[in-house]
This record gives structure tokens, C-alpha cells and sequence, in this order.
């Protein structure tokens, strides 16, 4: 039943990678579906490059935007190092995607830390059987499409797996989302079917 | 009709349906959005004011004149506009005025953390807070009409977390704009002494009559929401720490308070008599919670919560329930360690060049809010104070003043076209009228560029992009007493020429001023032209490393040490390329 939805969804990223309009995209498909839904996002001095991150709860009655440890139904990870940073909150069951496409942050370009190897691999023993971890190259994808910018279009299909709403009812509200960019619709659509397909274990 | 909506963007669709006329503020995180949704709305009239004051005061004059008003604000413009907002509370309004203030708590983009509900109290001024977007709109709407209705201004405070986040809001058809007619009426709006006597018995009538009010309609007048539950536990709420309470304690009885102030002692005293154990949660300052101990009423507060950061639903159950808390699935203990991600100065961002320059001369640096501030964080490490907007000029002046002019020799004050002229220009002037010796650095990228972009009075825009006189710098500093000698334009990305030029204004013995020109790189006039690249000519490298010091986006260090140019986020600004010294980098003419 997709009004039985509830869902705790953590979009983690870069500053400049679409995390707010994929919070967005998921706002609109949870009131298309009649659910609550709120949608906390970061702006300001961190969007400049820095770590930032977006909440979003899906549910028929919703209160607090905030996502807290141990209580994130799926954390979407727009870059590799980003899901050790949000990691904490998953919860026990939940589902992390990871996009593989790593960038190296001030620490690293100055030398003064190195950039972790194996992330992935590190998640997946870590969580053990608490918890899925679904690995995806969502920006090499992006690219096939001609675009680097649709990776938050491909982590939202690879997420469309594991989320109780139909196919239609996303591709519904990626319309509705780039309705003002209609030239970029195409190129979204195929970017969530690459997410979907890449997405599936 | 149902849409999902910010809460910034829901105050917007409010004071449109409610009819506003006028609307004038200056941005900041994060009360930004307000003033930008509106300037969506054709038929009313939007700007943006060079600083807080100038937008309250165009407000209150609207009021006045009968037309609906609003000024919209980040927490800290309130202490700007603070002036006017106190003796307006004295002479009350015609149209319906509203102070929007948007709060902080956690500083995701602030310098402090201060509690903008100690000015509704301090200024006598009904404040309504509410919890999400829905309520966003509905509750602005209300404020005019209260407005109007008890003859004040009506402040409605705003969160990070209602002003950011996005629920579903309920719009209606808006209410046709109306002026109302203007009257003299010099003892309602000429706050001298013989007047303002008078008015200020009007004002504490005024409260007594909110607050008689609210007794007889909590949930109208006071927008208070009384929610029975469990009566082993009452909540007194406001705000974001609503939905918290609503998530941590959901069996509990809560009095959400729609109206923080002035506060009903008999709606809080009914509530307290039906509970067994009373806990005020509020974010901040322990406001509710001193109003309501001083009423007699037993409570809990602040010995339970924290005076600092945002609060979350795990800190209320953590104090007020004996609830399992929720495990992470992941053992992050086995999870590598990570490095950072702080914020930094874009690809082709102006700021990166004048700041290397500064870094070179060792010099004091008194600097201001805007993204260069971040030359206070590494590589750069180049700014030595930020307190508030305009600061810089005024401290640079207090450091000539210290040690007699010496300083003045080492140290330089930088801030950005936008924040000079919203408070820099009284201070300058000061500098040139006390004969100080100061070197003020404008950092002029043409743009409010931190909030997101916003014109300003040099940009030649207004907010609906339409042009718009634009002011000139140089001009503006010349009229300030300022030399002509010793107004300087540099382009920041000629690092060394930056140095050189700054250095001899150090060593001039008045008031200079360096102004630091170019575009934001995220800007249309500041953006790379197609066709146009940076290259490194990998014979000529002497992998000295001088490039990879500027810390660009765009420029990645390989593992045997030479430069990488990243095309897609190259700005083709050119500072790599000035400051190789073996002329390995090259970028393709404009």
C-alpha cells in the first residue's frame, strides 16, 4: 500500500551536487502520493564546496525534519568518503547507497590526510547484516547521459528499488520537478532508468 | 490549493495572500528566500535595502502611508534595525508591519547564536513563531491582521529548521491590495518627548489588551495550540522545538505557544493546574521559562536541556523518557578515518588572489561577513577578526588608534561591496574625519554573494534583475574625504600587482582605500566563456608546487607532483597561471 509509506531518507553530498533538488524531487513524489512529508535542508557558507546534507521523512503525519542516529530508513551518499561521514545514521535494516565518484576535500588536496581506500568494502563489514550497502558509479552514469549534473537523478532511481511507490509515480515528479528545465526532462528520465537498473542487487 | 513548499517561500505566499504592498530587506541565512519568493509576486513592490535599518525604515514608512509592510531578516539584522523597530512599537501603524527575523540556533551560517525573542520583550512588540510551512503562511497572514487590529508592528520569528525545510502548505486566493488613507497625526508619529510620553501608555495598554485576549481565545488570538494527552507530563513549546517534543514524547500534553509574546499567565496557569510534572523545551535563551517561574508556576527547563546548539528529538527522549535510543546499524568504530570538508573559496573566486597577496605581506587582517570570510580558515589563514557587518573598517581604525598610527603600516581592513555598503560607509568616513592612516580593502566581486547571490546599490540591478543606477566605489569613497591618490582598483587575480599596490598604500599615511575588482566566478560576468581553458605545459613544470598552493577546485596535484587542470570546473581565471614562475601554465586569451 503506498500510504503505508514511511521513510527516513538522508541525502549526503558535496556542496554543488543536487542534493537539494533530489530533497525536493522526493518532496513532490511524497504529496503526489497524499503523504506528510518535510524536507530540511543546508544553506549558506557549507553549500561552497563544504559537506552538506539534506533530510527528508516521508510519512502519513511527519513532525521533526531532522534525521538522527540510528533512525535513517535509507542514507543516499553522493560521493564515496560522504557515507562514512552520515553513516551513523542508519538504522538497523536501513539501506545505504553510495555513489563510487570520489572528491578530494581541503585535508587532502593540502596533504595533510589521505583519502581513505576501500570505503565501500569497510561499510559492508561494518554493518555486517545490520544493514544493505549498495555501491553505484551514479556519476559515470550521469555522464553517459551527457551531463555530470543527473547523478542526483541516478541515485534517486537507484533508490526507486527499495521504495514503495510505482515507476510512473517517479517519472511523474521528475517532470514536475524540472517542469521550468523542460529541455533537461529527457536526459533525466534516462538517467533514472541507468540508477534503476545499476541499482538493483 | 496543496503544495510543497519552504517555510521562507510560505512567509512569502502569507503576506501575499494578506495583500502586502511593500516588502524590503537585506539578505542573510536564513531569512533569504522570503524576499526572493516575493519578488515573484509582480504586483508587489519588492527591493533589496543596502542594510536592515534602511528596509525597516521603508516599511514603517509604508505602514504610515497605509500599505501593507514587511522587512525580513536573519537574526543578527535585527540588532541593525533594532532602532527603529523600538519607537516604532510607540507609534504604532496604519497598514499592517511586520518584522520578519529569521533565528540560528547550531550558527549553520552566523556569527552568534542570539535569541531573537528578548527584542519582542525589550521592544514591547507581539511575536508570533511558527513550527512548519503551513503554519508559515498562515501565521504571517495573521501578523498583519494583529497588526492592525492592536495598532503595533507584529514580529514573526523564523528558525533555520522552518525557514528550510519543505512541507506541504495550503494556499488560498490572495487579498486585493489596499491603501488605506493617510491622516497627520503628529502626536501618533512624532516620537518627541511631549508625544512619546503618551504613546508609551498606549503601548503597555496595548499588552494588557493582548494579553486579555489571549485568555479568551488561545487558539485564536494567541494561535496557541492546547493539545490534551497524558496529563502525567505537560510541555510548554514554541517553535521547532515543537515538532521534537511531537517526535520524543508523543503521549504528552503539550501548550504549543502560537504567540511567544506577550504571554497569558491564566492560559499557562490553566495548563500547569492540569498536568502532574510541567517542562518548558525551547531552544536558546530560558525565555518562556524565566516568564512562566516569575508567573509562580512550578516548571522544568534549562536544568534539563542545554543553553546551546538546536535540539533534536534523541536529546528530549534522552531527558525525559527512560526509551531505548535508537543504534546506528553501522559500527562505525571499524569505519575508516575521514577527513574534513570545510567550506572553501570556489574555482575562479576573486577572493583566493588578494588573500595570497595578504598571506605574503604578513599583515594584521580586520575582516567582515561575507564568503571571504573564509580566508580566515586554511590555505589561507589570512584573516585575523570577523564580528560583525561593517566591523572591519571600524577596527582597522581602532588598531591605528592604539598604537598611533603604527599599526596602520601592517594592517589592512577587508570587506565586500556589499557589506561596505551596508555598514562600511559610516565607518570609513569616521576613519577619514579622526585623520586615521587605515588601508580598507574592497573586495568588490559585484555581488552579495554568500546568501546567494543578491544585487546591491554598485551591482546596476535590482532584485528582479531590472537595471538599476548602480553606485560608484570610487566615487562614494572620494566624497567620503578619501584622496584620490589613494583610491587604488586592482584585479585581484594579479596577486603580485595586488601586493605591490597594497603595500604602498600601507606605507601612505591617510585613510586609503584598495578596491579589489572582479566578478563572482558564479555569476554570469564572472563565469568562464566557452572555448576558453587553462593548460600546463608539463616540458616547461618544475613541479615547484606554487600553483597547487592556491588550494583551487580546479587544480589537483597528481601523485609526481605536477598540476592536473580540472576543464569542467576551470574558471580559466588565470591565477595559476600568474603565479608560475616557469611559465608552465598557460590559459587562452578572452
Amino acid at each position: 500500500m503506498e500510504n503505508q509509506i514511511n521513510a527516513s531518507i538522508v541525502l549526503a553530498g558535496v556542496g554543488g551536487q543536487g542534493t537539494l533538488i533530489a530533497g525536493k524531487l522526493l518532496g513532490i513524489l511524497a504529496m503526489n502520493l497524499g503523504l506528510d512529508v518535510k524536507v530540511s535542508e543546508v544553506h549558506g557558507m557549507s553549500q561552497r564546496g563544504g559537506s552538506v546534507v539534506t533530510y527528508v521523512k516521508i510519512a502519513p503525519e511527519v513532525h521533526s525534519p531532522i534525521i538522527e542516529e540510528g533512525t535513517a530508513d535509507f542514507v543516499l551518499s553522493f560521493e564515496e568518503v560522504e557515507s562514512v561521514r552520515w553513516a551513523k545514521l542508519l538504522k538497523k535494516g536501513g539501506t545505504m547507497i553510495v555513489n563510487t565518484q570520489k572528491i578530494k576535500s581541503l585535508p587532502v588536496l593540502m596533504g595533510q590526510m589521505k583519502y581513505p581506500e576501500n570505503v565501500v568494502e569497510s561499510l559492508k563489514a561494518a554493518a555486517g547484516d545490520n544493514a544493505t550497502i549498495v555501491p553505484i558509479d551514479a556519476t559515470g552514469l550521469s555522464l553517459e547521459t551527457g551531463t555530470s549534473k543527473a547523478t542526483n537523478i541516478v541515485m534517486l532511481g537507484a533508490l526507486s528499488n527499495y521504495f514503495g511507490a510505482d515507476e510512473a509515480e517517479w517519472k511523474k515528479a521528475i517532470e514536475e520537478a524540472f517542469a521550468s528545465k523542460a529541455k533537461t526532462i529527457p536526459g533525466n528520465l534516462s538517467a533514472f532508468e541507468k540508477g534503476r537498473t545499476a541499482g538493483r542487487v | 490549493m496543496k503544495k510543497i513548499m519552504l517555510g521562507n517561500e510560505a512567509v512569502a505566499r502569507g503576506a501575499y495572500e494578506a495583500g502586502v504592498k511593500f516588502v524590503s530587506s537585506y539578505p542573510g541565512t536564513p531569512s533569504t528566500e522570503i524576499t526572493e519568493e516575493i519578488a515573484k509576486y509582480p504586483e508587489v513592490a519588492c527591493e533589496w535595502a543596502p542594510n536592515e535599518k534602511c528596509g525597516a525604515e521603508a516599511a514603517i514608512g509604508c505602514s504610515v502611508r497605509g500599505g501593507r509592510a514587511m522587512t525580513c531578516m536573519k537574526h543578527v539584522g535585527m540588532n541593525v534595525c533594532a532602532d527603529p523597530l523600538f519607537t516604532a512599537s510607540y507609534t504604532g501603524v496604519n497598514g499592517g508591519l511586520v518584522f520578519c527575523v529569521a533565528d540560528d540556533p547550531g550558527m549553520h551560517s552566523s556569527q552568534n547564536e542570539q535569541d531573537s525573542r528578548n527584542y519582542a520583550r525589550a521592544s514591547k512588540v507581539p511575536m508570533l513563531e511558527p513550527s512548519d510551512s503551513e503554519e508559515c503562511r498562515v501565521f504571517t497572514k495573521y501578523a498583519f491582521e494583529m497588526s492592525e487590529k492592536y495598532d503595533t508592528p507584529v514580529i514573526l520569528r523564523l528558525h533555520t529548521r522552518v525557514s528550510h525545510s519543505r512541507s506541504v502548505v495550503d494556499t488560498v486566493e490572495p487579498e486585493s491590495i489596499t491603501i488605506k488613507d493617510y491622516d497627520k497625526n503628529p502626536p501618533k508619529y512624532v516620537m518627541m518627548p511631549a508625544y512619546a510620553i503618551g504613546k508609551h501608555v498606549v503601548v503597555e495598554d496595548r499588552t494588557k489588551k493582548i494579553i486579555d485576549d489571549v485568555a479568551t481565545a488561545p487558539e485564536g488570538v494567541g494561535l496557541h495550540k492546547i493539545e490534551m494527552r497524558d496529563t502525567s507530563l505537560g510541555i510548554i513549546t514554541d517553535g521547532a522545538a515543537y515538532q521534537y517534543v511531537r517526535d520524543a514524547v508523543p503521549n504528552a500534553s503539550v501548550l504549543k505557544l502560537g504567540l511567544v509574546w506577550p504571554l497569558s499567565e491564566s492560559v499557562i496557569k490553566d495548563f500547569a493546574s492540569k498536568v502532574d510534572r510541567l517542562v518548558v523545551v525551547e531552544e536558546l535563551d530560558p525565555f518562556l521559562e524565566t516568564e512562566i517561574r516569575a508567573m509562580g508556576v512550578k516548571c522544568e527547563g534549562k536544568e534539563l536541556f542545554t543553553l546551546l546548539g538546536e535540539y533534536t528529538a534523541r536529546l528530549l527522549k534522552e531527558k525525559l523518557t527512560s526509551d531505548e535510543l535508537p543504534e546506528p546499524a553501522i559500527d562505525v568504530s571499524k569505519l575508516p578515518q575521514i577527513p574534513g570538508r570545510p567550506p572553501v573559496l570556489c574555482a575562479g573566486c576573486p577572493h583566493k588572489g588578494l588573500f595570497l597577496a595578504l598571506k605574503r605581506l604578513k599583515v594584521n587582517v580586520t575582516g567582515d561577513i561575507g564568503c571571504y570570510t573564509l580566508g580566515a580558515l586554511p590555505p589561507m589563514q589570512a584573516v585575523d577578526t570577523v564580528v560583525c557587518m561593517g566591523a572591519s573598517v571600524g577596527m582597522a581604525h581602532g588598531f591605528d588608534k592604539a598604537t598611533d598610527h603604527e599599526d596602520s603600516r601592517k594592517t589592512v581592513g577587508v570587506i565586500g561591496d556589499s557589506t561596505f555598503l551596508h555598514s562600511g560607509i559610516t565607518n570609513l568616513m569616521n576613519a577619514v574625519y579622526n585623520e586615521s592612516q587605515i588601508t580598507l580593502i574592497i573586495l568588490d566581486n559585484s555581488i552579495t554573494g554568500m546568501t546567494g547571490h543578491q544585487q546591491n546599490p554598485s551591482t546596476g540591478k535590482n532584485i528582479r534583475l531590472e537595471a538599476a543606477p548602480a553606485v560608484s566605489l570610487e566615487k562614494l569613497c572620494e566624497s567620503l574625504g578619501v584622496r584620490p591618490e589613494a583610491i587604488r582598483v586592482v584585479d585581484p587575480v594579479d596577486t603580485f600587482e595586488c601586493e605591490k599596490v597594497i603595500k604602498e598604500e600601507l606605507a601612505r599615511e591617510v585613510v586609503s582605500v584598495v578596491i579589489a575588482r572582479r566578478p563572482c566566478a558564479l555569476i554570469p560576468t564572472g563565469r568562464a566563456k566557452k572555448g576558453v581553458e587553462a593548460k600546463v605545459d608539463y616540458d616547461m613544470c618544475r613541479k615547484c608546487g606554487a600553483c597547487g598552493r592556491i588550494m583551487c577546485p580546479a587544480l589537483i596535484m597528481d601523485a609526481g607532483g605536477f598540476p592536473v587542470i580540472d576543464a569542467e570546473s576551470c574558471n580559466n581565471c588565470g591565477l595559476c597561471v600568474n603565479v608560475c614562475r616557469f611559465g608552465a601554465l598557460s590559459k587562452t586569451e578572452e
